[in-house]
Parts: C-alpha cells; structure tokens; sequence
C-alpha cells in the first residue's frame, strides 16, 4: 500500500462554517486514520479480517458515542463532530466506520435514550472504552426492508423472558459482548433487549466469503431459548420507531461517513491524474479526465454542505428522518459514483490494493444497501412530498 | 520543576505557499495551521517531563486570535495552560522580547523552543530570549535529561554530536531527536476534553520595538526543461554547457 498522503479537499471552505472544536476533533481522527489505519487496513481488507488492535485507538479519538454526556463515558460532543469523526473513519475504511457507527448509534445510542439508569451504568462506559462492543439486530433473514415483519419474539415468564429468533447482516456479531435486539412480544409489541454474550442458547456464526466491507466483522444472531432476565429489556421506549431513531442516528453518520470514501477516493485520483503521463502529458490535462474530477469536487462540495446543514439542524434537534434519509442515499450514492470514476482514472492500478478505490468501492456497495435501501430512502422522500405511500 | 514551551503557529507542510498585496505578504487563505514540528517535539519531551518528573508544562505563542486553535490543541496533547501574547509576530527580536516578559515573570526553569519556525525559518528566537533573560542556551538540541538543577543536553554539530552540561534556567533550541516522530501524540478525546476547560490567558503586548521588515517574497522559480543528451555524443553535452548553460 502506498504512504497516506491524502489532503482533505474544502472547495468552498466550508471549514470557515466549523468552530475550533470541530476542526481539533477532525483532525485527532484523520491524524489517527493516518497514523493507525491506513497502514494495516488493506491487508486486513484482504485477509477478510477486523483489526482488533484498533479498537483502542477508536476508543481514544472519541468514535465510541461522541455525543453520550461524559457521566457516561461519552464526550459530550454536538453531532457536527460525530458526524467528523464518521468522515474521517471512513476516508481510512467503511468497515472500520461501521463499527464505529453501530457501537455508538445503534447501541450506546438506544442504552442511552431507552435504557433505565442501571443499564446505562452498566454498559456505556464500558462501550465508550472499548472494553466492550456491541451490536444491533434489527433485519432478519425474510425482513429487511420491512423489519416490522419480524418474527423474532419473547414470551414472559414471570421472572424472566425467554428470546427465540434469528437476525441477520449484524456488523460486529461475532466479537460483540452485547446485542441490542429487536424483537416483538406476546402481543406483537416491539421493544428492545439486551443480549449478553454467554447467555445459554445465544450464538453469533461469522458470515463468510464477503465482497464487501471485508475488514469488518459480520454475522448472525441466533436465539434458541434464551433467557433474558427482565431488567435486560429496555423500558423507555417501544414500537417500531425506537429502532427506527437509532437508524436515523446511524444513517446521519453515514451521510458523512460517505463523504470521507469520496475524498479519499477523489484525492487519490487527483494526486494520480497530475503524475501519471500519457501522451506526453499529465492524464489530467486531458479534457475527459478533468470532466470527472471536476464533477467529482462539485459533488463531494454538494455532500459537505448537505451533511453540515443536517448536522446543524439535528444539533437543534430538528432534522426529520426523511430529511437524513435523504442526504443518506444522496451522499452514499455521490461516494459510489465518484469510486467507481476514480477507478477509471487509475486505470489497471485502481483495482490493485496499492489503491485505496477499489477497496471502498466494494465497501460502498453494502453501505447503499444497509441502514435502509437506496430504494427504500427515495420512497421515504416520495411519501414525504406527496403524502401517499408508496412502499406496499 | 516549570516548563515553558514556545508555540510557533505555522502553515501546514503540504501548504501551497501564495504570496498577496504585491508578494509582501503570506496568503492565509485556505492554508491549514498546525504545530510547529520543531516545538512539537519540544512539548512532547515536556510532556515526558511532566509525567516522569511531576514537571508543570504552560505554552506560549505570540500572535493574534487566529493562533489558539493551535495552543488548544497543545493543551489538548496535555500542556497545563497557555498564554498567546496578542500581537502579530512581525520579527524574531520583536517575539523574543515579548516572550522574555513572560518567561522572567514565570521564573521558569526550562524553556523549550523549536529551532525555528518551519514558515520563516529565521532561528533567532530562542538564542535572543536566552540572552534577554539571562539563561544558558542550547540550540540544535536533540537530547534533554534535567536532574535537579542541571540540565545534560546533546546538540548536533557539523559530523557529530556535542554534550553540553547546562545550569538551569536554560533555554533550547529543540528539534527531531528530542522525540522521535513516532512519539509524537496525537490529541485523544479525553485530552480535548480537558482542553475545554484549562486557561488561556490573552496577555497584550509589551510593544517591543520592531527592528526588520520583510520586503518582499519570491517563490522559487519554476523548474526548467531537461534536455537529455546520449551518452554517446558528448560533444553535444559539452557544447550544451559551454554555449546554452554557459557554466564552462
């Protein structure tokens, strides 16, 4: 793999619209990418496997619950600097990003705004650590789009609950010490559950033989019988819409996350554009290759200022799901485009893993598919303008 | 024992350097500030001294508001305060002695400064403030070990290396070697957290008289065109030289 060399690219220096706190946070966590990611991430992209020794370091720069209150082991931070930290995770690796993502959003997350107190004690200073990771089971193997179809479900049994289900597509299951599951009651309520590692009749088989997001660990969550004891239910929140807010959290940090694949894969094709010669000249004096790059910084520039209004209105506590939903799909697929584009410019060297591009290329492709559909995001928007439903 | 670090603001290495208003003066726009990588390794040796030796560490810079998101991210390495001395840095003898106020005032120790500053490189800094405070001075320093009120300190010199023993107060000229690269720290959550909270004191000036003002600056020129000429027909090479290079 060759030296990092990425400079982050700020056409509209829209750094002038971040205070001095965000930019101290982003430049902890690309300094840090820089440092302990770039150098091992295509290796362990190759050998399928998740660089376990970096959990501390993503512990340390924050990508642990930025936004949890300090008494909890968070850091109390806005979410225009989550949403930095996912960038720059991501400009090192989508899979790294995703575990980044799903520790804070889709499991401190929900401890923290569905959890009781004691729950909260127990495991977000261990998560905000790393001592612990966690994952979120929400998608089974027969709904994914329509997880309201679930048929995962716990019975009462006067002193606890007795869990039995599947999930599927889980990112960090195999390693996680705790599962936040969904899953519905006697009465077809959901509410969410917290699954500890080692409970009887709990296992998390590896998924295999990925294209996609190979650096990052994923698989299933089987439930045969398991035990549950009361105080593991969250208590403050049910229904289909408590997964759905930890969605919305984590599909904002991916509409930045994104934005770091893009400028990395960008930079990398700026930097080899003005280097590589043919013809006699830089491959970047050539109008074809000048017509990529240019549409590629008008797009990554529409992303930036898309994911920091977002930021700003979720900081008032006002951004709607649809409108994450849309920056979500716009900025995922913005980075999927410009991937595959900075591919062309490489030519035979954009699909060798001396090159980051191919790499997430291929890790895009899960991200336009997770956290709701590129498809199902546009028909959130569809039913948003016109107020009819288009997804049954 | 009290530290001091000297914090220079300076454009990052991978900066492109534009000059404005007749190539008199350094175009900030769009230009990423960090650390001075000569200071750097200086406040990370402090930070050893700080954790090995119980030592007090505060950072000074002078200069305008536009510098403290530097100091806040030295605190946030782990720096206990930070003073910015408000007023442009227009020349090394004018920064010496605003920062000699402070260093008299502070009576510290140790004073650490980079070299030089990696923008306008005049490496006069620390040598006047030594003078102008009445410390020894070291420069070029690439080793530093204090053991109660002596200092041991290695400096690079032409093909080798001189050890120097050094009363204290003393102040450094430091570079790479200090610390290693690989040492060096990067700002952890916890630490910039923290940050939020310690001080930073704005001082104003004392008005030190300003002794020399750059003119003008000119970027290098432009690399030229490379004629390569067959190992076989020196006499071509020979009348490149003599009748286009004109160097024989």
């Amino acid at each position: 793999m060759k030296p990092d060399l990425f400079e982050a690219p700020d056409y509209y220096n829209l750094d002038d619209l971040l205070t001095e706190e965000h930019k101290l946070v982003r430049t902890a966590a690309r300094d840090w990418v820089k440092r302990d990611v770039s150098p091992i991430i295509e290796e362990a992209a190759q050998k399928a496997e998740f660089p376990k020794k970096i959990i501390k370091g993503l512990a340390e720069i924050g990508a642990f619950g930025p936004y949890i209150p300090e008494e909890y082991g968070g850091a109390g931070l806005d979410q225009i600097s989550y949403g930095l930290i996912m960038q720059e995770i991501e400009r090192g690796d989508s899979g790294v990003r995703s575990t980044a993502s799903v520790q804070s959003s889709l499991v401190m997350y929900p401890i923290y705004k569905f959890g009781s107190e004691a729950q909260r004690k127990k495991f977000l200073p261990k998560l905000a650590s790393g001592e612990f990771i966690g994952c979120f089971g929400l998608t089974e193997p027969d709904h994914g789009s329509n997880p309201g179809g679930m048929v995962t479900n716990f019975k009462n049994k006067g002193d606890h609950y007795l869990l039995n289900g599947a999930k599927m597509w889980i990112s960090n299951a195999p390693f996680a010490d705790v599962a936040v599951v969904w899953a519905k009651d006697e009465s077809g309520r959901i509410h969410g559950l917290l699954v500890e590692r080692g409970m009887e009749g709990f296992s998390t088989p590896t998924t295999h033989n990925k294209w996609s997001l190979r650096a990052s660990a994923t698989g299933e969550l089987i439930f045969d019988n398991v035990k549950i004891p009361k105080e593991n239910l969250l208590p403050n929140k049910s229904g289909l819409g408590a997964p759905l807010m930890c969605l919305d959290s984590a599909r904002f940090g991916i509409a930045w996350g994104a934005i770091g694949a893009a400028m990395d894969c960008y930079d990398t094709a700026l930097r080899y554009a003005k280097e590589r010669h043919q013809f006699g000249k830089p491959i970047g004096a050539f109008q074809l290759q000048q017509k990529k790059l240019a549409e590629m910084i008008t797009e990554i520039t529409k992303a930036q200022l898309l994911a920091w209004r977002l930021g700003s209105l979720r900081n008032e506590d006002k951004a709607t799901s649809s409108q994450i939903s849309m920056a979500k799909r716009n900025n995922v697929e913005m980075a999927l485009k410009i991937a595959r584009e900075s591919r062309q410019i490489l030519g035979g060297m954009g699909i060798t893993g001396e090159y980051s591009i191919m790499r997430h290329m291929m890790n895009l492709e899960s991200v336009v598919t997770y956290e709701g559909t590129h498809d199902i995001h546009l028909l959130i928007t569809g039913m948003d303008i016109t107020g009819l439903n288009a997804f049954k | 024992m009290k530290i001091l670090v000297c914090i220079s603001h300076v454009p990052d290495t991978t900066s492109k350097i534009n000059f404005t208003d007749n190539d008199t003066k350094f175009d900030t726009n769009g230009v990423q500030f960090v650390i001075n990588p000569n200071d750097e390794f200086g406040l990370t040796r402090a930070m050893w001294f700080k954790e090995k030796q119980g030592a007090t560490v505060d950072i000074i810079n002078v200069g305008g508001p536009e510098t403290e998101p530097t100091l806040r991210k030295a605190l946030a390495i782990g720096a206990d305060s930070a003073i910015r001395i408000n007023t442009e840095a227009l020349d090394g003898y004018q920064v010496a002695k605003e920062l000699s106020a402070v260093a008299k005032e502070g009576n510290y120790d140790l004073i650490i400064a980079g070299r030089e500053s990696i923008d306008y490189n005049g490496g006069m800094v620390p040598g006047m403030l030594a003078n102008l405070i009445g410390a020894s001075f070291v420069n070029t320093c690439i080793s530093l070990e204090v053991d109660g009120e002596t200092a041991t300190a290695i400096r690079e010199i032409d093909g080798g290396k001189e050890t120097v023993s050094a009363k204290l107060p003393l102040v450094i000229g430091g570079q790479k070697g200090l610390v290693e690269e690989s040492d060096l720290r990067i700002p952890n959550m916890r630490g910039i957290m923290m940050a939020r909270k310690k001080p930073l004191e704005v001082k104003e000036p004392q008005g030190a008289e300003i002794e020399t003002k750059a003119v003008s600056f000119e970027k290098p020129a432009p690399k030229g065109e490379v004629k390569l000429v067959s190992p076989d027909n020196l006499d071509e090479l020979i009348n490149l030289l003599h009748n286009e290079a004109k160097v024989i």
